[in-house]
């Protein structure tokens, strides 16, 4: 290996490292606030991409159907809900939450199909709609036991991952996508080549994280969100919402995910299936980060990325095994440096 | 003949059908169910039992399958031998990933289990000497003496028959010393180990015992199939797996079958059916699996099983009364000096000192009671006696040997016995059951003797001090009742007695007289002072003062995690600086006693 292979080599695991680091933020931002280990993560990447493919394709992609069917369940959810607790007046105010929005989305996305809008407007809408799919999944899967154990939400988890997972297939098909590059550009330096689509998977990512840290740093919500993440009860004493905190956490999380399948895109070829294996990297990153930091996250992620890119050129047959063993060195490591204490 | 047994003969006559009779189809669906009832129920007991959980059984499987893959056929071996290669290869990874991931919160086990089972699956399909992503063929069938197991059919008798052993074991395992300390864990772990149970070691004895029961299912299936190749040990058989427990339900081993069997059945008719139904082919079963999954976690979270034993009658424990008592609990060797002897014992948290060199002493057969205004540091001290929390420094003696630096559990074994703040119970077990597991550091049996029933001996003088137990702190009519359907007060009394079955030298109660009303408080206190009378030393910890006024022999009492007094209940009720702590009294005020 020369120092150009090695470059090269860098450069690709920073950027898959970088995609991986936003998953792994969102994973982190999910768990510390819900206690969820948010494996179908990986499904709101592969719907990012597939959401955009169809729109770059001209024809309305699968997200409309989907979106449609998974807000008539939540509202049927939340009717029942708000019938129960006898507070039928709040039912058309949250009818339009749960179900106006998400339609609205829906039928803007369909009727932008067709029309091939600029790039970056496909992406908002894009994003839009998958992000507003987060929140809905919340609605139906997690919150109604919102206050179940770890492993039991874990289960809960894989449940969601196995039926998003089919939902992908029925409602995208079983083709990989691949979405146009951002720019086609590349320029030079110290004799090294870099593509400015990798600079700007990087920038955009370093660009989201610092947005993450404003967010939770200087304003009230999200210091409400971290409230909720320390103490459940004594958030909803002052006036928290744990539901509402749950809510928002989706759509910040699954708009992260979005963002990472918009930026992979380009990349690799995404198939309705993908997201599990994108998903799991960005869990051996947080896990290195022991699920509640965000720098170690971070930095878990990166690593994960160069070790893939690596081992990739060297033994590309046992990436995956390689990517997924780092997990049991990193989990020795902090079963020896952590005490051990219980939860719940 | 108990209905339950009926229901088991019963289920043992259909299943001798099977092979005898039922069409070809059949057959091959029940060899499938039984595999997978093997490591449903692993999953059972690790899941519903331990509060643990594995989405990597399916690579356990593949351990199995692929070990007696490679040694047939690469090297002749006799599948006889691989039986048993395959499980020591199992054991020592089982035991290796036990102890790296089950020291920690109970999530990262999962993580785990998914990553390796990733790993696992993909190095199957990579490893040329394992036939790759085609996998291996012409594995030997099995033969037995002179009968060669070729037939699926054949075959079919070979799996039950494994199956069936593995339902007993482990419905043995359940039922026994080391099944009351593995469900104690779910009611927390630090509640097992107040009673002498080594939680992170049974918790890897657990996921082996599970991770075996995989291999052999895996073992069994190469010489089903006659090949493998990678597909079947992936990570969404693994997701499948856990599925059939928790469908099954998590808490009977009972639940393994029934979850194995519509699992597999459900499966079978899906692929028929949604194809033709959405016109498109695909693994669209995994979605109805999901939405299934969602909805039972939120509506009948502890499956179909759980659900359907409600409707039978509960079971009637075994009573022996003739049992010859359990050895007694170790005691300390030196009794001449104080029993607990806390030195210049401190506890910071960062600046915060929440125990400030505590000095006092309990001497044999006293009654000490520890108060103090909120946050004294009274818990703290206590968390300190019983090992929950380690000291920052000082030292704290217990019949004349420094427990400083031990585990709950080591603590629990030296004869310290403890009751909760916070009533901790199996709520769905039963008193006699809860009361058992106290006697835990009595008893001896392993797992391995409670799974091969050669404890019952052992068992029956459990159950007997138990049920002595009980009757000694007055609750014998509800000795058969469900703990969680008692009263606060009673269930109270019922962490008494399940302190009292561990033999202690010394009782640590926490607050026990809190929440209780003035009969209650009554009858407890005669309780406290027949125990006295028996020998038993007790250090309390108490809000209510009326209660430890009357009670005990000496009180010590805590302020800023100081000591404030020590003396007789009578003095320390004139002492102006305890009034000043509880009270406020200005200087200028005369001095009121505490109003009892």
């Amino acid at each position: 290996m020369d120092l150009s292979i090695a470059a090269f080599l860098v450069q690709d695991g920073v950027t898959n490292g970088a995609i991986y680091a936003l998953l792994a933020l969102a994973l982190v931002l999910v768990f510390t606030v819900t206690r969820i280990i948010w494996i179908p993560s990986g499904e709101f990447v592969t719907y990012g991409t597939l959401t955009l493919a169809g729109l770059q394709l001209g024809k309305p992609p699968g997200t409309v159907g989907l979106l449609i069917g998974v807000a008539v369940v939540a509202a049927i959810v939340e009717t029942i809900a708000t019938l129960r607790a006898r507070e039928a007046r709040k039912l058309p105010l949250r009818l339009a939450v749960w179900l106006g929005v998400p339609l609205a989305i829906a039928a803007a996305v369909w009727w932008a199909a067709p029309r091939g809008l600029p790039l970056a407007l496909q992406i908002v809408l894009a994003l839009a709609a998958v992000t507003a799919l987060g929140p809905l999944i919340y609605r139906i899967a997690y919150q109604p036991i919102a206050d179940a154990s770890v492993l039991v939400l874990l289960i809960v988890s894989v449940a969601v991952h196995f039926a998003l997972t089919g939902l992908g297939l029925w409602f995208f098909g079983a083709e990989g996508s691949r979405t146009p590059a951002f720019t086609g550009a590349s320029f030079t330096a110290g004799g090294l080549t870099f593509s400015a689509q990798s600079l700007l998977v990087v920038v955009a990512s370093l660009v989201l994280i610092g947005l993450l840290y404003l967010l939770f740093g200087r304003t009230l919500y999200g210091k409400a969100l971290h409230a909720t993440a320390v103490n459940r009860i004594g958030a909803r004493l002052v006036g928290i919402s744990p539901s509402f905190a749950g809510a928002l956490t989706f759509v910040l999380a699954a708009l992260l995910c979005a963002f990472c399948g918009v930026l992979v895109g380009p990349i690799t070829t995404v198939y309705y299936d993908s997201g599990f294996l994108v998903s799991l990297k960005g869990f051996v990153g947080a896990i290195i980060g022991g699920l509640v930091s965000y720098p170690l996250a971070a930095a878990g992620a990166l690593l994960v990325g160069l070790l893939e890119s690596f081992s990739s050129f060297w033994a590309s047959a046992f990436k995956e095994v390689i990517v997924f063993t780092l997990i049991i060195p990193v989990l020795l490591w902090r079963s020896l440096t952590s005490r051990h204490h219980d939860e719940e | 003949m108990t209905i339950r047994r009926i229901g088991v003969v019963a289920f043992v006559v259909v299943l001798a059908l099977v092979p005898l009779a039922a069409p070809a189809f059949w057959v091959t669906l029940a060899n499938y169910i039984g595999l997978y009832t093997m490591v449903a129920l692993g999953l059972v007991l690790l899941t519903g039992v331990a509060g643990q959980t594995s989405f990597g059984q399916a690579a356990f499987v593949g351990v199995g399958a692929y070990t007696t893959a490679f040694l047939t056929t690469h090297f002749g071996v006799s599948p006889w031998l691989t039986l048993p290669a395959a499980i020591v290869l199992t054991f020592a990874v089982a035991l290796a990933l036990g102890f790296i991931t089950l020291r920690m919160q109970g999530h990262y086990l999962p993580l785990a289990t998914i990553a390796w089972g990733i790993s696992l699956f993909f190095l199957f399909g990579n490893l040329e000497s394992l036939g790759g992503h085609t996998g291996v063929t012409g594995i030997p069938a099995l033969t037995l003496a002179s009968i060669e197991f070729k037939e699926e059919r054949h075959f079919c008798v070979l799996i039950w028959i494994v199956t069936l052993a593995s339902l007993w074991t482990t419905h043995n395992l359940l039922d026994s010393r080391p099944g009351r300390a593995l469900r104690a864990m779910k009611g927390g772990v630090d509640m097992a180990e107040a009673f002498g149970v080594n939680a992170a070691r049974l918790k890897i004895v657990a996921f082996v015992y599970a991770a075996l029961l995989a291999c052999v299912s895996g073992w069994l299936y190469a010489h089903l199939q006659r090949f493998v190749n990678p597909s079947p040990f992936g990570i969404n058989q693994g997701i499948e797996y856990l599925f059939m427990a928790v469908v099954g339900g998590a808490g009977s081993v009972w639940g393994a079958v029934v979850g194995a069997t519509l699992i597999t059945v459900l499966k079978q008719m899906l692929q028929d059916v949604l194809p033709t139904l959405l016109g498109r082919s695909g693994n669209f079963e995994i979605v109805v699996f999901g939405v299934l999954m969602i909805v039972l976690l939120q509506f009948a979270r502890n499956g179909v099983v759980d659900w359907a034993l409600r409707l039978l009658p509960r079971r009637r424990p075994r009573l022996d009364d003739d049992a010859a008592p359990l050895a007694p609990g170790e005691k300390p060797h030196d009794v001449a000096g104080p029993l607990l002897d806390v030195r210049n014992a401190r506890k910071a948290f960062g600046g915060l000192v929440a125990v400030d060199d505590l000095t006092f002493r309990v001497m044999p057969g006293e009654i000490v009671g520890l108060i103090g205004p909120n946050g004294a540091g009274k818990s703290t001290t206590f968390a300190l006696i019983s090992g929950e929390l380690p000291l920052t420094s000082g030292d704290i003696a217990f019949g004349g040997q420094s427990i400083a630096g031990k585990t709950p559990f080591a603590i629990a074994r030296l004869g310290i016995g403890r009751t909760f703040q916070h009533v901790r119970l199996l709520p769905a077990m039963s008193v006699q059951d809860n009361v058992a597991l106290g006697a835990y550091r009595r008893g001896r049996a392993g797992v391995v003797r409670a799974a091969l029933r050669l404890d019952s001996a052992e068992e029956r003088r459990t159950q007997a001090v138990a049920m002595r137990e009980i009757v000694r702190v007055g609750l014998a009519e509800h000795a058969h009742d469900e703990a969680g359907s008692l009263p606060l007060g009673k269930q109270r009394i019922v962490e008494i007695a399940r302190a009292l079955a561990s033999d202690p030298s010394l009782l640590l109660l926490d607050e026990p007289a809190a929440g209780l009303r003035y009969m209650e408080k009554q009858a407890l206190a005669e309780l406290l002072r027949a125990l006295k009378r028996d020998g038993v030393t007790i250090l309390l910890v108490e809000h209510d003062m009326d209660f430890v006024m009357g009670l005990t022999d000496r009180l010590v009492v805590m302020d800023f995690g100081q000591k404030l007094a020590e003396g007789e209940p009578a003095a320390i009720q004139r002492d102006r600086r305890v009034l000043e702590a509880y009270l406020g009294v200005d200087e200028a005020a005369p001095a009121p006693a505490i109003a009892i």
